[in-house]
């Protein structure tokens, strides 16, 4: 299907561009790179583009949280972004932590966040210019605002309380099983128990993606997150994985691509969940239940 | 420790944050092209399974010298740069040496806090595996 009638399927298809639209606008947008390799914008980058570290920039740095209010005025203004201006996201692996970044961008409630289709890995396919110039930037002023964590961040109680509504786990079927239980040597990011969150429906967040990195065609991730599930497309939703960073990626794709009205990420996550006291777990390649 | 080990974790440490990973990408940009004879036995190439990238590694020569070799794709220049800084700290010493380096070497380099710990534990694994071929090298007589 060609992209752009593709992307026009989709129930948000303004928060999606293409490469060829990215080329023709790139002096009207800022464009911002967020990858899982952090070297990588330094190889070379979409010309203009500035770089934003997930791991670095975007947690706060004393608590488990992200940043606060007047801490992401900061980081915009170091970044060179204006409250009103169009941000335009991409990155590697299939924009994975370009959507997380995507994410807290909504938790600031920045209005004109864009993707873009494919990300890093498209742009360089089709041949696009890459450059080592970083760009200057300049305050704009940023207001400092509200962070709402209450429409699209989930908590752990809040999560306790969805069990049995359509909830996504996005890991790899090993770690859903609880066959993969931890990480040797990673006492900072493994858990306890291995496993999933009672009645969740495992859909690994790859599978959202194309060969070629774009997002699958409306109807194939009509079956992938309802049809195969069971799950009513009306329902509220929680997606999570280890640290909320793959979830953001399935998080976009439930809220913008098929349109579901109310999605949260829990950014807890596994890492959060199998360490929890007293928290219920299945194990195996079922949902299971409660017991 | 190496010699060479030593001053590499001296030369990170003396830099801050954002120049530290100046220096990483620096390594990244220096590790050597892979020996065309590889591509023809790729069998002699381990995969470090640890890394999330495809990265492969190889240890030849003797207990009194000892060569490592080492494949990673450019589109992951941090794991170019963990292959490269064990080239440059391993690569052309005693077994011994190599077998003496401390498991912890990947942490003093003090990137804990900038790269992921998903990161530097692909490193440990690359060090872990460096060191076992090697212990098995020579137990072979080599």
């Amino acid at each position: 299907m060609d992209q752009l009638a593709k992307i026009s399927e989709y129930a948000h298809s303004n928060v999606l561009v293409t490469t060829d639209w990215l080329k023709q606008n790139l002096g009207s947008v800022i464009v911002v790179e967020s990858n899982e390799d952090i070297l990588l914008y330094d190889t070379g980058h979409i010309p203009g583009a500035v770089k934003l570290d997930w791991h670095t920039e975007l947690n706060h740095p004393l608590r488990r949280d992200y940043l606060e209010s007047a801490q992401f005025a900061e980081l915009m203004n170091l970044k060179g972004i204006g409250r009103e201006d169009t941000v335009v996201l991409y990155g590697d692996r299939s924009n994975w932590w370009a959507t997380y970044a995507f994410w807290v961008f909504k938790l600031f409630g920045h209005e004109n966040v864009l993707l873009l289709d494919g990300g890093r890995n498209k742009w360089i396919a089709e041949g696009g210019e890459l450059t080592k110039d970083k760009p200057s930037t300049a305050s704009r002023d940023y207001p400092v605002v509200d962070r709402h964590d209450n429409q699209i961040r989930a908590f752990r109680d809040e999560v306790l309380g969805h069990i049995g509504q359509p909830m996504v786990d996005v890991r790899s079927p090993e770690e859903y099983s609880g066959e993969r239980l931890h990480m040797p040597d990673f006492p900072n990011e493994g858990a306890t128990r291995g496993g999933h969150i009672p009645t969740a429906a495992s859909i690994p967040w790859s599978k959202s993606i194309q060969q070629d990195e774009t997002f699958r065609p409306l109807s194939e991730l009509e079956n992938l997150y309802f049809s195969d599930t069971g799950f009513d497309r009306d329902s509220d939703f929680i997606a999570y994985c280890r640290i909320g960073e793959r979830s953001s990626h399935s998080w976009f794709v439930l809220k913008y691509l098929l349109g579901v009205k109310n999605v949260r990420n829990y950014d807890g996550s596994w890492t959060e969940w199998g360490n929890l006291v007293g928290a219920p777990i299945a194990t195996g390649s079922e949902p299971g239940v409660v017991v | 420790m190496t010699q060479a080990a030593d001053a590499i974790a001296a030369d990170f440490l003396f830099l801050e944050g954002n120049d530290r990973l100046q220096l990483l990408l620096e390594f990244s940009e220096a590790l050597p092209e892979l020996d065309d004879r590889f591509s023809d036995h790729p069998e002699l190439l381990e995969r470090v399974e640890e890394c999330q990238s495809p990265v492969f590694v190889s240890v030849e020569g003797t207990a009194a010298n000892i060569t490592l070799h080492f494949s990673a794709p450019r589109e992951s220049p941090t794991t170019r740069g963990f292959a490269s800084i064990l080239f440059s700290a391993l690569s052309a010493h005693s077994a011994a040496e190599i077998l003496a380096i401390s498991d912890d070497f990947p942490t003093r380099l003090g990137l804990d806090h900038i790269i992921t710990p998903l990161r530097v534990r692909g490193m440990r694994g690359m060090l872990a595996r460096i060191k076992r071929k090697t212990a098995e090298l020579i137990s072979q007589g080599g």
